[in-house]
């Protein structure tokens, strides 16, 4: 006799079956969402009539290339836009030839990105150059995303031209001095350009900083063993406050007096250094979750330690801690205000100073908002990144 | 206590002795696991180790590829000395391939990355020729199509002969088992023992600690009961089975025979 087979019971509920089960079970449970949805009700009213009756956006609008590049010369501008062209291009043709969800998430989150600024610089009145640049930065992507479909660009070009992005990006924002490159010094980024910098070099720079740290940790030498613990943990037992101040205060006085080392450079130095130590601990976590069992495997088939490392410890472990890394690195964009309190404007302190100006007194509201937005923007695009390259990697159903 | 032979006890051992092991002693802390084992293994040869658990029979055969540090004794691979010189013990790991209970495969690469990434970074092999090579190995033991799975799509017994293709790839003078079918399931159990019988017929030097009886009497060339750290007894399966000289042996035998 063979078992009857049946359909398995339907799982689909309407909504309105939906709203009993989950917002009106019991009288407790109806009055708590019948509140609740009257003070949300009454707040997102009062906001929506002060942003759209009360608040004056002209702060925004009218300080936005303070707020993009900062006190960055305005006919140099095409430089930023030339490494925006670059990042565009990279990150496009990245999100065809290495597949998976992450890095095309954080390519669309680029393009729109890029083509908000557009149109916030089109109602702002910046001249059709930088809306034009932003709106050839967004076709960029898709260009760039669409050719590597394609084309299969091959790997490790690609991420050798990621490599030599950062320091040529670096060169071209700066300058070399002379004609073409006029020197365009430190003290004068600022804004959102300022906030990239420090995020994309700190973390670049962090990260693979860290990796080392945390073997080192755990190697067998012990004067390395001993060294990495020291630096992670007094790095840990101090704030990044502390660590920014001396690095820019305190360094000078140490230095002698004909070496000076950029603020900027002396910052970004302070945050990387800081978020290594964090890296480190993450990554360290990864590690001990490698079984003995790997480690031996390794040895038996003749692979040396760098190797052991590279290829079979390193990629299990540093896909554990994918979650926790990225949640590293979103507090470490946010961290990047601090630097503020070392007299450099990044997309915080260009909000300060230009609310420091008499005929925007009072419009905090406005800039903060404005920050707020520009930062949630930016940590979700990260944290949906991070989502998916979990989902690609398959942790946690290994 | 040793009534096999002594071996040759000269200072390099005969061309076909291929492991030479003298008195082999291993602590673990305060406790002395492997009490002087003397063991020499020629060329070709099929070895059984067993014994109960805790006997040291897994930390012996760990100690020839350097798994375990021994602390006094010789052990000489291929007329080669493990010491603590790393160039050594590298020579002597890639002579032995390795089989573990728990199987040990890289969970992050497919099977097919699993068997050639040591040929790849160790032999510094072309990829192509090391996918020419592993394939042939695959499906020398029986799964060319589950080439581009990954450890955990595949069953225990389907791991293991991953596993063994991987130590194969190598290729290794002499492979290792550490009780290779006991994290089984009963009815995987056959495939890898026939896997590893064919290694056997082909003429690999084998040392494997296995409780599998019917594959000692059918495969082996010599057995080796061990007990708290020493080699008790040692001969041909016919001998063990049907008469073994020591009285723990025919115990031990009797417990696991039923």
């Amino acid at each position: 006799m063979t078992a009857e087979r049946l359909p398995p019971p339907s799982q689909a509920i309407g909504p309105r079956a939906w709203m009993r089960r989950n917002l009106f079970s019991s009288v407790l449970s109806s009055l708590v969402t019948i509140v609740l949805a009257v003070v949300i009700a009454v707040f997102a009213l009062a906001f929506a009539n002060w942003a759209l009756n009360e608040a004056r956006w002209g702060v925004v609008t009218e300080n936005l290339r303070l707020f993009l590049i900062g006190r960055y010369p305005f006919d140099e501008a095409w430089r930023v836009w030339l490494s925006l062209v670059m990042l565009s291009v990279l990150t496009g043709l990245s999100a065809g030839a290495w597949s998976g969800g992450a890095i095309r998430t954080l390519a669309s989150w680029l393009a729109a990105g890029q083509a908000l600024l557009a149109g916030l610089a089109a109602i702002s009145g910046m001249g059709p150059t930088v809306v034009i640049a932003l709106l050839v930065n967004t076709g960029l992507v898709w260009h760039a995303f669409a050719l590597s479909l394609r084309v299969a660009i091959p790997g490790r070009p690609l991420a050798i031209a990621w490599i030599l992005s950062l320091p040529l990006s670096a060169v071209l924002l700066q300058g070399t001095g002379g004609g073409l490159l006029p020197l365009v010094s430190t003290n004068e980024w600022g804004g959102l350009l300022l906030t990239f910098v420090l995020a994309i070099v700190g973390i670049a720079l962090s990260f693979p900083f860290g990796v080392l740290l945390a073997l080192g940790r755990r190697s067998d030498l012990p004067a390395i063993r001993l060294l990495s613990t020291a630096y992670i943990e007094i790095v840990r037992g101090v704030p990044l406050v502390t660590i920014l101040f001396m690095a820019s205060i305190m360094l000078p006085l140490f230095l002698p007096g004909e070496i000076r080392i950029d603020r900027v450079l002396r910052a970004l130095g302070g945050i990387t250094l800081f978020s290594a130590a964090y890296v480190a601990e993450n990554v360290r976590g990864g590690l001990q979750a490698i079984p003995q069992g790997q480690i031996e495997a390794s040895n038996a088939i003749g692979l040396n330690v760098l190797q052991r490392n590279l290829y079979v410890v390193l990629p299990q472990a540093l896909r554990a801690v994918i979650p926790a890394n990225v949640g590293l690195f979103i507090s470490l964009l946010k961290d990047t205000t601090l630097v503020a309190i070392v007299g450099l404007l990044e997309l915080l302190g260009i909000g300060r100073a230009v609310l420091a100006q008499p005929q925007w007194f009072g419009a905090q509201m406005e800039v903060y908002v404005f920050i707020a937005i520009v930062f949630f923007i930016l940590c979700y695009t990260m944290s949906q990144a991070s989502y998916r390259l979990e989902a690609q990697l398959g942790v946690g159903k290994r | 206590m040793n009534d096999a032979q002594p071996g040759p006890n000269h200072s390099q051992g005969d061309r076909s002795d291929i492991i030479v092991c003298r008195d082999v002693h291993k602590w673990f802390g305060q406790l002395h696991v492997l009490r002087g084992i003397d063991l020499t293994v020629k060329s070709g040869e099929v070895i059984v180790i067993f014994g109960p658990s805790g006997s040291g029979k897994s930390t012996f055969i760990r100690t020839i590829n350097r798994l375990e540090e021994h602390q006094r004794g010789d052990i000489i691979v291929d007329g080669i000395e493990l010491t603590n010189d790393i160039r050594n013990i590298a020579a002597i790991r890639s002579e032995i391939g390795m089989v573990f209970q728990s199987f040990n495969l890289f969970p992050h690469l497919t099977a097919l990355q699993n068997v050639t990434l040591g040929p790849i970074k160790v032999r510094r092999w072309s990829r192509q020729k090391a996918d020419l090579k592993a394939m042939e190995l695959l499906e020398r033991v029986g799964i060319p199509e589950q080439a581009h799975k990954h450890p955990a799509q595949l069953s225990g017994g389907q791991q293991q002969r991953v596993a063994i293709a991987r130590a194969l790839a190598m290729q290794p003078k002499i492979m290792l088992f550490d009780e290779p079918t006991s994290a089984l399931d009963p009815e995987m159990i056959n495939e890898v023992l026939e896997v590893m019988r064919e290694l056997a017929m082909s003429g690999m030097t084998m040392l494997c600690v296995s409780h599998e009886m019917g594959f000692a009497r059918a495969v082996a060339d010599r057995m080796v009961f061990i007990d708290a750290g020493v080699i008790v007894e040692e001969g041909p399966p016919a001998q063990i089975f049907n008469a073994p000289r020591q009285d723990r042996t025919k115990e031990f035998l009797s417990q696991i025979l039923h």
